[in-house]
């Protein structure tokens, strides 16, 4: 005997004690015909956005807020303190892979309680990659929001069963005697890769460390490097 | 549900495009998605799960064809209606339904430093004991759930071993329907790249997947 979506739903609803309305529940066995992504998003935003004001939902300078905080406060600057730090730190680096919450929270850009996340390490031996295959989950805290091509079908679908193909994609050959690991954010932890600390970095100091340091390295999709135009090789 | 964005493993969908100084937000009404989404969020209506499911059931076509916060608009629009904070003549008309008071809202700008690094908060401070341990081998079931599940298709039936327990988190399968927290152990479970893909994938790759205990049988 095979479950429909439609049984589904209709016995969820009923333990969950949802309150469906028969307009909603219609509307949920017809999901699949329905067109659910009409055109013209800005003007459905703009609607949904003063209804929701409207109705006291919302406040719309908490919208501003927090448009700005993605936009010019947190991003991968925040993952790459925290990545020049552990170049700098054996003992921070230690905790970090340890327990990258409490280590990155000491940088106060997650809280204790908050978000879970896990560093893992880039070696000559070990190159890791981070992926989502089911959504777009991405360390927010660290990283900022994703990139497209991070959400996108191509990176998602191939990344698992393709990793050096993808790699090569980004422009980075991964040796035969190196293993690539991937990791599929499938729960509620965020994974960010800690690279390997670049040749020709010996006597730059954290910040300028920081500096160097990419989303894409931070993804796994490329490595550090220190440009070479400053005749330093 | 064997749905479109359970795309782990496919092959085809074409290059990967990468934009070069990619802002935040493309266009401005992409950002008030996502900001409506975190502020009408602070309801606690609903959850991250329940979330990721509506964008699951849309369409497969729409699903490929449209934007990411296209996705997110009509997530949220669902959520809105179904768990009872708009009805659907109001999204319909844009406009509130006479007589009812206006709300407050509780997420005010203030409260915006404070509020998002708990952003996710799956994880439970509650005694249940591990089904397995740390270095154990294990099988990922074999399940094709018509609802929500967080058990990608290329792993099912597959076999793993357990690289770390991260402690107890809100299972997905029910949370997402609103069928409870059911909270179990999550763990890190290595897949060798070969146990996965056959002999095509390099001898020492491998894929991690975090998964439930409920995902997984003794091997």
């Amino acid at each position: 005997m095979t479950t429909t979506r439609r049984d589904f739903l209709t016995a969820a609803a009923a333990i969950a004690g949802t309150a469906m309305t028969p307009e909603l529940s219609h509307a949920h066995q017809h999901e699949h015909e329905h067109q659910a992504v009409p055109s013209d998003p800005a003007l459905r935003v703009k609607a949904l956005e003063s209804l929701l004001v409207e109705k006291g939902l919302v406040d719309p300078a908490a919208l501003d807020a927090l448009v700005d905080t993605y936009e010019n406060k947190i991003g991968p600057r925040n993952g790459a303190g925290v990545v020049a730090r552990a170049w700098v730190d054996p003992t921070y680096k230690a905790r970090l892979l340890a327990d990258a919450n409490d280590a990155i929270a000491d940088l106060g850009y997650v809280s204790r309680q908050g978000d879970r996340m896990v560093v893992v390490e880039n070696t000559p031996a070990v190159h890791n990659l981070i992926v989502c295959t089911l959504c777009s989950c991405y360390p927010w805290p660290v990283l900022g929001l994703p990139p497209v091509w991070y959400k996108s079908a191509p990176y998602r679908s191939r990344a698992v069963i393709d990793p050096r193909g993808v790699l090569r994609e980004f422009g980075l050959e991964v040796g035969e005697n190196v293993e690539v690991r991937v990791w599929d954010s499938t729960a509620e932890l965020r994974y960010l890769v800690l690279p390997e600390r670049p040749v020709g970095s010996e006597r730059m100091n954290e910040q300028e460390l920081a500096a160097l340091v990419t989303r894409d390295a931070m993804v796994g999709v490329a490595k550090v490097v220190v440009p070479s135009s400053g005749g330093q090789g | 549900m064997n749905g479109i964005h359970d795309m782990g493993g496919m092959q085809d969908m074409g290059p990967i495009k990468y934009e070069k100084n990619e802002p935040v937000f493309h266009v401005e009404w992409e950002a008030r998605v996502f900001a409506m989404f975190l502020a009408a969020g602070a309801w606690h209506k609903w959850n991250l799960d329940a979330f990721r499911h509506t964008r699951e059931v849309l369409p497969p076509d729409d699903y490929l064809r449209v934007s990411y916060y296209e996705q997110w608009l009509s997530g949220l629009r669902d959520l809105l209606v179904r768990r009872g904070l708009v009805t659907a003549a109001e999204i319909e008309s844009g406009v509130p339904s006479p007589g009812l008071a206006k709300a407050t809202p509780p997420l005010t700008p203030d409260k915006i430093p404070a509020t998002l690094p708990t952003r996710i908060h799956a994880n439970r401070d509650v005694q249940v004991s591990p089904r397995f341990q740390v270095r154990q081998r294990v099988r990922a079931r074999n399940i094709n759930p018509v609802s929500h599940t967080r058990l990608p298709r290329y792993a099912r039936g597959k076999f793993g071993t357990i690289h770390r327990d991260y402690g107890v988190f809100v299972f997905p399968d029910t949370n997402a329907h609103f069928l409870g927290e059911n909270p179990q152990h999550v763990y890190s479970v290595r897949f060798a790249a070969r146990e996965l893909w056959g002999a095509q994938a390099a001898e020492r790759d491998c894929v991690y997947v975090d998964m439930w205990d409920d995902y997984l049988e003794v091997a």
